[in-house]
């Protein structure tokens, strides 16, 4: 897992990241560095600013960089475009997916991958190849194939609508997966199927960074890194152990730790 | 104003490709607007008496008319006496190839099917130029089955019976202010009957074109659905890019009779005007159905994206027993466009229904109106009426407005009335880009998205005509 048998340049590389939303500073001195092929969980209380982090990652504008740089291989990310960052490899799954009523889910599933394969300079999949395509990874994180003709998250379940966002992202086969509390609101065994989608897309050439609550996860998804995010910076970082503790303990200890170096 | 919402604006700018004009050998009546000018009018096409007389009391009422002011739609007055009523291209067409090849360029450049070998694409246009029919196709094919479909000057003398018997039946010459003045100065359009029991079997089409400067366009469509019969009927119009505004008031009537079955299409992308308002169609319209018969049925499917000004309201009343009426609508206005847009339904019979979904989508310093009116009327026992009216906001220098009207006169009726507003969802946008897409590939999925019942109203070309329309409408220049 070390990152230097792939590349010497990280895969991502965030300094002293200061964000604001509305004149109201949320992030506060971020670093995080994630090589390729590497897992990195991220946890931290609510409102410490994971969201804002996977956002501003995303590109979206209502977030403000004040200060401080992004590097995705190398490059500034922060002069890319939105749709420009996903079609290099960044990708989220969203807390809440909106949902896009009249947009069948199948049509936007085909308008997605081949907006990828443009970019990557491959010519667009025909409509068999496709639905194989499609199928294929549906049958493989055992999902509904009746949710292909719906509207997009159209009324689907919470869970449906999660499943949706590993489809996408089994997909794309994005370099950098950003998850978002993808966790949050399965079932035991949606879960284990969220973390089979990460693990089969695994690779020294990939990078995650699993935004999560629960340590339950982080059975299934095993991270390299876990940081504990507190208003707007990393307060901890540690091995797959400290989510361990925090399970076991919460956060009031790294409160006061925090609080006691400020 | 967000970045976003002004990148929004940037690519609800549009170029209006219809916009060129073709150099055609011209017979043009002077402008203004006199009885000497319906005379010469209805004497040009060598019209009956009774047909004179019938433009002629139009006209007489017209004179005392006041031109409508409720509609949400502000313009400077029109000058009737600067407008040219007739315009025709000189040659008097027997065939095709006889056309002028400036004019075949032009159905070309438009698109439109015209040629016989098109004949796969299954449409048959009547295609209407400034003021006159310039070619019918399929009209032999059709006739086997008994099924008339011409121009309408040709239909006056081939079919006086019908025309006399069924013109002025529906939209009555007195009707309104516009209905009146076309009824007066109407120079051509289609006519369509279907006999008893005949299923049409392919989309009759009508393409209107404006193309001489200070021409109004006032054409005619009459369809009759005789018992038991089906017909698609498909409108399209575009307009060159011209200063001035121009007139187009034209009138559209359907009888259908017991179990027919009416299904009017239009793709309305007249001249819209340029980004700062200058030019553009004024587009005063009546439209209206009579289902005359038990268990017959009228469709109305519009997309409106052109015009200055649109003023229009297609309509269906619904007289025989257990007959429908359905208005899908979206219109779409941009820059400065006002629409002033819906329907009537008019519930005279027994367990009639009706079913009215409009989708408006107003982008830059335009307004959007939605105005419907239903009314059940006292024997309209079981009556039926469900209405959805969604408004799209794009940017925050537009309007949408909706006034429905409701006259309930029987207490057994049922009428639901939904309506929402709401502005583009950055939400939408974001997750759309998030995958790749482009902001313009976002906004068009989304926007045919909030369409779809719509455009899955119309038969299939249309279909992706639309969307086509929509997305030009739509697209910015960007790229
Ligand atoms: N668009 C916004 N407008 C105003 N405040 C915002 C916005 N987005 C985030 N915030 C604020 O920023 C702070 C961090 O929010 P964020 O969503 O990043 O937290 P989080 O760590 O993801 O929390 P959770 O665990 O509840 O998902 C919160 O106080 C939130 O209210
Ligand atoms: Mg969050």
């Amino acid at each position: 897992m070390e990152t230097e048998n792939n590349n010497m340049t990280p895969l991502l590389e965030i300094k002293d990241l200061h964000v604001s939303v509305n004149g109201e500073p949320i992030l506060k001195g971020l670093s995080l560095t994630v090589s390729k092929g590497e897992v990195h969980a991220i946890m931290g209380p609510n409102g410490s600013g994971k969201s804002t982090l996977a956002n501003v990652l995303a590109g979206r504008e209502e977030y403000e960089v004040d200060s401080g740089s992004i590097l995705y291989n190398g490059q500034d990310l922060l002069e890319l475009d939105v749709n420009e960052r996903a079609l290099e490899g960044i990708f989220l799954a969203f807390q809440y997916p909106v949902e896009i009523p009249g947009v069948s889910n199948s049509n936007f599933l085909k308008s997605i991958i081949n907006a990828r394969r443009v970019h990557q300079g491959l010519p667009e999949l025909n409509a068999l190849e496709m639905l194989k395509y499609i199928q294929g990874k549906m049958e493989s994180i055992e999902m509904d194939k009746n949710l292909l003709k719906r509207s997009l998250n159209d009324g689907f379940s919470g869970g449906e609508k999660k499943r949706n966002e590993i489809l996408q992202m089994s997909l794309l086969e994005p370099s950098l997966s950003i998850l978002d509390e993808t966790d949050s609101g399965l079932d035991i065994d949606a879960l284990r199927i969220v973390a089979d989608g990460v693990n089969q897309l695994k690779s020294e050439d990939r990078a995650f960074i699993v935004v999560t609550h629960y340590q339950r996860l982080l059975n299934h998804i095993i991270p390299d890194y876990v940081h504990v995010l507190s208003d707007g910076k990393i307060v901890a970082s540690g091995d797959k152990h400290l989510a361990e503790k925090l399970e076991a303990e919460g956060y009031d200890w790294i409160r006061e730790t925090n609080s006691m170096t400020a | 104003m967000s970045d976003s919402m002004q990148t929004l604006e940037g690519h609800t700018q549009s170029e209006y490709k219809y916009g060129w004009s073709t150099e055609l050998d011209m017979d043009t009546l002077p402008k203004g607007l006199t009885e000497d000018t319906v005379r010469a009018i209805s004497a040009r096409k060598n019209e009956p008496e009774w047909l004179l007389e019938w433009r002629l009391e139009a006209f007489r009422h017209w004179q005392q008319m006041e031109e409508p002011v409720w509609a949400n739609v502000k313009f400077p007055p029109i000058n009737y006496q600067d407008i040219i009523y007739f315009a025709a291209p000189k040659k008097k067409l027997n065939s095709l190839e006889e056309a002028d090849p400036e004019l075949l360029e032009m159905f070309d450049k438009l698109g439109v099917p015209i040629e016989e070998r098109k004949v796969l694409a299954g449409v048959a246009v009547d295609a209407v130029v400034d003021s006159v029919s310039v070619a019918t196709t399929f009209k032999k094919d059709l006739a086997k089955l008994g099924i008339v479909f011409s121009s309408f000057s040709e239909a006056v003398h081939s079919h006086p019976e019908l025309v006399r018997e069924y013109l002025g039946s529906v939209v009555p010459a007195k009707d309104n202010y516009f209905a009146a003045l076309n009824s007066a100065v109407f120079s051509d359009g289609s006519f369509c009957y279907i006999p008893e029991g005949v299923k049409c079997p392919m989309e009759l089409s009508t393409y209107f074109r404006i193309n001489a400067a200070n021409t109004g366009q006032f054409e005619r469509t009459l369809i009759v659905a005789e018992k038991g019969s089906t017909v698609s009927y498909l409108e399209g119009c575009t307009a060159p890019m011209r200063d001035e505004n121009q007139l187009h008031a034209a009138v559209v009537e359907i009888y259908a009779k017991e179990d027919a079955n009416v299904k009017y299409s239009t793709v309305q992308n007249w001249y819209p005007g340029d980004k700062e308002g200058k030019g553009g169609i004024y587009n005063f319209v009546t439209k209206r159905g009579i289902c005359a018969g038990d268990r017959s049925k009228i469709s109305w499917t519009q997309v409106e994206t052109g015009s200055a000004i649109t003023w229009k309201y297609p309509s269906c009343i619904l007289k025989g027993d257990d007959s429908i009426g359905e208005f899908y609508s979206v219109a779409v206005t941009n820059n400065h466009q006002q629409a002033d847009t819906g329907t009537k339904m008019i519930h005279l019979g027994k367990n009639t229904k009706s079913t009215i979904i409009s989708k408006g989508i107003s982008a830059g310093r335009s307004n959007n109106s939605y105005r419907g009116l239903v009314k059940i009327g006292k024997r309209a026992d079981g009556a039926q009426n469900f209405s959805q009216c969604d408004s799209l906001l794009m940017g925050d220098k537009c309007g949408a407005h909706t006034f429905p009207y409701l006259e309930v006169d029987n207490p057994g009726a049922r009428v639901e009335h939904e309506a929402t507003t709401s502005k583009i969802g950055e939400d939408q946008l974001f997750y759309c880009q998030q995958r790749g897409l482009s902001e313009e590939d976002a906004i068009n999925m989304i926007v045919n998205g909030y369409c779809k019942e719509v455009f899955n109203e119309l038969p299939m070309e249309f279909a992706v005509e639309a969307q086509k329309l929509l997305a030009i409408s739509l697209e910015g220049s960007v790229g």
